[in-house]
């Protein structure tokens, strides 16, 4: 590290583009792997560690500093990573690990050692060491090399032209031992074969949806519905082909029949479903190509499959992870409509404005369709190994049902605003009859015309828009939670309710009480 | 009355502490231009800073010269007044003002660590502390001067082809340079811009060794290939420097510790040696003289006054005109 602070002062502080060059090439000539391929990272802008943010640091010093004093020395520097190295009262002179060591712990730490760490870090380092530190750990280096003129220097130090190394470039994946092998003239140059290793998966986050729905604004998010088979990355390129299970497995060999019609340059993550003509079978189905390494031709008819794409890793050789969701997937298109396969295609993006609309599609896709539930992922995620904080969710369906008695009905908005499509209902308590919600109507036209008359017709009181009736009709109500609510009568809340069915059948005197509500109430 | 006026003038004595102006009497704690000036009548100070400012300013530039000792106390109207070791140039004092119910002690500039040569600054207990605040904000902790001057020789041994043109004040600055570097173990020459060479002869006839020094103006090109040369500041730019082909450029200073201040200087090999007090010297140092009241002559003052005030103490800037921090010898 301590190397690697020296170095990167320099660079800040040499005005000649050539003696830029000059500090580069012998810094990689002198740093031994893998810290040297790290440095490369860091200059080209390829490695960032995004938990550190500034206002962490601030936080941390501003536990050792006055705070009118700091505002003063931030005013004074102007820079807040030099004003934070400068002013780090701790000088215990530690040894520092090395540049590698460093960029690993802090990529890898829970974000709650976090502080703990850094501050030990900065303690142990001097000035220029926990400025480095701080430059890197936030990634906002500013000190005038930009990714081109650090390639620039690899090609001097290797004796090789700029072009050949952009020939290779997004071939290559930091520490670059191959690459360093290659300019050393110690190897070969570097094949590049993304598709010939598995890229660790991008997982999602059970929503909490008391907690994360509320912060979440729903243009942010993409929605798709969660296709209940395997998960799967395939690694595509030069004839060569491997479809890898979630924990890294090539499960190729079971799935003769798909393999053979993949073609393109890519890596791809998506679901393997049984299924023909793009109609999913039911996970059994996908279940018995599962059991078999060898499955015989019977077996492939039976049970063909296909694989429904959600996202892309490398396009080609370039590696596209780092680029936010959006830009990903209209990658993906563009990569499938040039290599089309009657055994892909992509998961398609529900279209939804609000999320007690997108609860009400995730309802009629688990009911209708029998979808296990919804996929939200931030539009401007980028692929992030393991299971990120905040970036994509699973949303499961598990809806609880009630029956609850109509009380009042309320004309709709719009095309239904000659309905009366906006309703309330409640359940007992004792001999009364308390509202515990209110839904709109969510089924057929017809339904709802038959409803309408019902409502006109068992009217007792109406007060403007709103009709009260006659306590008779039972809907079954489906929701997701129920929370306690001072602001209701009945002393409680569904979360996300909507009504199911109506039960022409069932006699208000079957409803649920207050009671058995309570009852779904989470502890 | 009060012993010192704000602008540092003693009534009692009548007279001044390091006036920007000519007076009739002046007590004057160190030679550097920013404190002393030419022109006044009668001037006490220790020998040193009497020989320096004759060197510079010539024999006349004041009327009557009175020398004293550190630690020697001279009658001055109603007070006593005596110099204290401050630390910072060759013969840099302190001045303590005495009067039977009050000691008031004014810093000048001064530095709490080693200066081979110089000597160190002594605390003086007293009521009220009149100290500078060059470099009065937390950020600046300097480091080991001996640690920067190894910096230097290292880059000298590594770049064998390049000078290093090393931006330097010529009073204090450049000599104290010179003693690290042969402390670090670099005996070749030196070399000497002009402005250099009167003050590094006044030091090493009062005893302190700065090795080989020379003047470019007598060396071959190749023999300034990979050599050191200090200059003033103002030098860097000047035609002067271009005799040297492509050499890298530094400087010493306290200045060079924020590294956007470097670049934006243009200045590729900083060393953070400085002859004035960091922040944590300032702190320790107040506390060390236990004065109940500080007041802060020139720099970062409202720092340092905001600490003071947080730590118990009465405290006020004085906001004294004509300290010059940027180009001296900070
Ligand atoms: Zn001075
Ligand atoms: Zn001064």
């Amino acid at each position: 590290m301590k190397t690697f602070a020296l170095f990167l002062e320099k660079l800040l502080l040499t005005p000649s583009r050539n003696q830029k060059i000059a500090y580069m090439v012998q810094y990689f000539r002198e740093a031994p792997d893998p810290d040297r391929g790290y440095a490369l990272a860091v200059l080209t802008g390829g490695l960032s560690l995004q938990n550190v943010k500034p206002k962490l640091l601030k936080d941390i010093v501003l536990e050792k500093i006055d705070e009118e004093l700091f505002q003063m020395s931030y005013d004074y520097v102007g820079d807040l990573a030099e004003t934070i190295a400068l002013i780090w009262p701790d000088h215990g002179g530690k040894a520092l690990p090395t540049l590698s060591g460093l960029i690993d712990e802090l990529a890898s730490v829970a974000p709650d050692k976090l502080p703990t760490i850094i501050a030990g870090h900065l303690s142990g380092a001097t000035a220029t060491e926990r400025w480095a530190i701080i430059k890197l750990a936030t990634g906002n280096l500013r000190i005038g090399v930009s990714a081109r003129l650090a390639k620039t220097a690899l090609a001097e130090f290797g004796g090789k032209t700029l072009d050949e190394i952009e020939h290779l470039w997004h071939g290559m994946e930091c520490p670059y031992l191959d690459l360093f092998a290659w300019l050393d003239g110690r190897a070969e140059a570097p094949q590049v074969h993304r598709h010939r290793m598995f890229h660790p998966l991008m997982l999602a986050h059970a929503l909490d949806e008391e907690k994360d729905l509320g912060g979440m604004n729903p243009a942010d998010w993409q929605a798709e519905w969660k296709w209940d088979g395997i998960r799967v990355q395939l690694g595509l390129g030069e004839g060569e082909k491997a479809m890898y299970s979630r924990t890294g497995d090539n499960i190729a060999h079971s799935f003769p029949d798909l393999m053979k019609t993949l073609n393109g340059r890519a890596v791809l993550d998506g679901e393997l479903l049984a299924g023909r003509g793009f109609e999913p079978m039911s996970f059994n189905a996908l279940q018995q190509r599962l059991n078999r390494k060898k499955p015989g031709q019977q077996m492939q008819r039976d049970y063909p499959v296909f694989v429904r794409l959600y996202d892309m890793l490398f396009d080609g050789d370039e590696d596209i992870r780092g680029l936010p969701l959006h830009e990903r997937r209209v990658r993906l298109e563009r990569w499938l409509a040039a290599n089309p396969n009657p055994q892909m295609d992509i998961s398609s993006i529900l279209s939804f404005h609000s999320w007690q609309e997108l609860a009400e599609i995730r309802v009629r896709g688990a009911e209708e369709q029998g979808h296990e539930g919804l996929m939200l992922k931030r539009r401007d995620s980028v692929y992030k190994q393991g299971r990120p904080k905040g970036l994509w969710f699973k949303w499961k369906r598990d809806a609880l049902l009630i029956d609850a008695i109509l009380m009042y009905a309320q004309r709709g908005h719009g095309k239904r605003s000659s309905y009366y499509s906006d309703y309330t209902f409640g359940v007992w308590k004792g001999n009364d009859i308390v509202p515990v919600g209110k839904a709109y109507f969510g089924f057929t036209d017809e339904e709802l015309r038959e409803l309408d008359r019902w409502v006109r017709n068992h009217t007792v009181e109406r007060f403007g828009p709103v009709r009260e009736v006659e306590k008779q009709l039972v809907f079954e109500v489906a929701f997701d939670s129920v929370q306690p609510s001072t602001r209701h009568k009945a002393g409680l809340a569904l979360r996300f309710p909507r009504i199911n069915r109506i039960r022409w059948d069932k006699p208000a005197q079957q409803a649920d009480t207050l009671e058995n509500v309570g009852k779904f109430v989470r502890q | 009355m009060d012993i010192l006026r704000h602008d540092l003038y003693i009534g009692p004595a009548g007279a001044y502490i390091d006036p920007h102006f000519p007076v009739e009497k002046a007590l004057i704690t160190h030679a550097h231009g920013d404190h002393a000036i030419r022109g006044h009548k009668h001037v006490l100070a220790t020998q040193d800073t009497i020989g320096i400012m004759k060197q510079r300013y010539g024999e006349d530039a004041a009327k009557s010269w009175q020398p004293v000792a550190y630690g020697e106390k001279t009658k001055l109207g109603s007070l006593t007044v005596s110099f204290h070791p401050a630390g910072h140039i060759l013969g840099s004092a302190q001045i303590l003002l005495e009067s039977p119910k009050q000691r008031i002690v004014v810093s000048g500039d001064y530095k709490r660590g080693f200066d081979a040569g110089i000597a160190a600054f002594e605390p003086v207990p007293c009521d009220i502390f009149v100290t500078e605040a060059t470099f009065g904000l937390p950020v600046f902790q300097h480091p080991d001067p001996l640690a920067e001057a190894q910096k230097l020789a290292h880059s000298l041994a590594k770049f064998q082809q390049q000078s290093h043109l090393i931006a330097v004040y010529a009073l204090g600055k450049a000599q104290r340079l010179i003693s690290l570097l042969r402390a670090a173990g670099y005996d070749a020459p030196i070399y000497l811009h002009g402005a250099m060479v009167g003050m590094c002869n006044y030091y090493q006839q009062r005893g302190v060794e700065l090795g080989d020094l020379r003047r470019p103006v007598d060396a071959s090109k190749e023999e300034l290939k990979g050599a050191l040369v200090l200059a003033p500041p103002s030098a860097l730019k000047e035609v002067w420097s271009r005799r040297f082909s492509d050499p890298i450029t530094g400087m010493a200073s306290g200045w060079m510790t924020v590294k956007q201040r470097v670049r934006q200087r243009g200045i590729e090999l900083p060393l953070v040696i400085s002859d004035h007090a960091d922040w944590n010297e300032l702190t320790q140092t107040i506390r060390d003289t236990d004065a109940a009241e500080v007041w802060v002559t020139h720099g970062r003052e409202d720092a340092l006054v905001h600490w003071c005030r947080k730590s118990g103490l009465a405290a006020k800037p004085l906001r004294l005109q004509g300290r010059d921090e940027e180009e001296e010898a900070a």
